[in-house]
């Protein structure tokens, strides 16, 4: 097995694109509108380079798959910085911190020397967490 | 571009800014501030989003970073102190003691360099580390309680 897509809830799918192909860097991988499906829109995004790997940034969404309460909740959790969290490695953690400061991310954290190597914190604009990482120790596993 | 974002998002970056400047002169104004909201306001928001003070919050993030100096390093008790952004060292032991049991010179001596540390990201240990401490005498009793 592989890892292929792994999902993170967004405020807004408009702005999660903007943030991440703009500021981040990524490139879209799919972007579908499922008239069928409500609208329902898959919409994914992935580092240049790593073709094997997305992120699906998901709208929250209302009925019928989501009550309106149910969808209050995790609109208020991911806002709260608790729905989800990315770790991304980099070969230079100062370089990419520095670029993406001047594009206006919202770092939570400067880069910072760890035992595992070097790395950043930022949010994406709707509270998710990411970490920005160069790796000297593996955070995947101790083997 | 402004997008719908929960009201929440504005108090996530003062939980942001006391876990990112806790070492710095930081007070419950200027998480108040990073909310954009008045400080009664923003403590009582604060306190519904997170379930604790915001004074509470910054004060366990400098007492979890102390602990993890007293830990890590050979630091002094009151460089340590003012490393986390306190500046009374007799307010800090009391509050240390009153959240970890002991004093932080005790807490020290309990806790031997351990050879092998496992690595976790410093996010992870910063968040399971935080202690949990339902009230301080520094709280003022007119906010939260």
């Amino acid at each position: 097995m592989k890892i292929s897509v792994a999902q993170l809830w967004v405020q807004d799918q408009e702005e999660a694109l903007a943030f991440w192909t703009e500021k981040v860097g990524f490139e879209v991988r799919v972007d579908v509108t499922m008239p069928e499906m409500g609208d329902f829109r898959w919409l994914t995004v992935g580092p240049p380079g790593q073709e094997e790997m997305a992120i699906v940034l998901m709208a929250i969404p209302g009925d019928p798959v989501m009550d309106a309460q149910t969808r209050a909740q995790v609109a208020d959790l991911t806002a709260k910085g608790f729905a989800g969290t990315v770790f991304l490695t980099t070969d230079d953690c100062r370089a990419d911190y520095e670029r993406l400061l001047a594009r206006g991310v919202e770092f939570t954290e400067a880069p910072e020397e760890r035992p595992y190597g070097i790395d950043a914190g930022f949010r994406d604009p709707s509270g998710n967490a990411i970490r920005l990482t160069q790796v000297t120790w593996s955070l995947a596993s101790t083997k | 571009m402004m997008a719908f974002a929960p009201p929440a998002r504005h108090l996530l970056r003062a939980k942001d800014l006391a876990d990112a400047r806790y070492a710095e002169p930081l007070a419950v104004e200027d998480m108040a501030a990073a909310a954009g909201l008045s400080r009664a306001h923003f403590s009582r928001e604060f306190r519904r989003a997170f379930g604790e003070s915001p004074h509470g919050y910054l004060l366990t993030r400098r007492l979890e970073r102390a602990a993890a100096l007293l830990r890590n390093t050979d630091r002094g008790v009151a460089e340590i102190c003012l490393d986390v952004g306190l500046t009374s060292v007799g307010s800090f032991t009391t509050s240390f003691k009153r959240t970890f049991g002991k004093t932080p010179t005790e807490y020290r001596r309990s806790y031997p360099p351990a050879s092998v540390h496992a690595i976790v990201p410093g996010c992870v240990a910063r968040a399971y580390a935080r202690p949990q401490v339902r009230t301080f005498r520094e709280d003022s009793p007119a906010v939260g309680s």
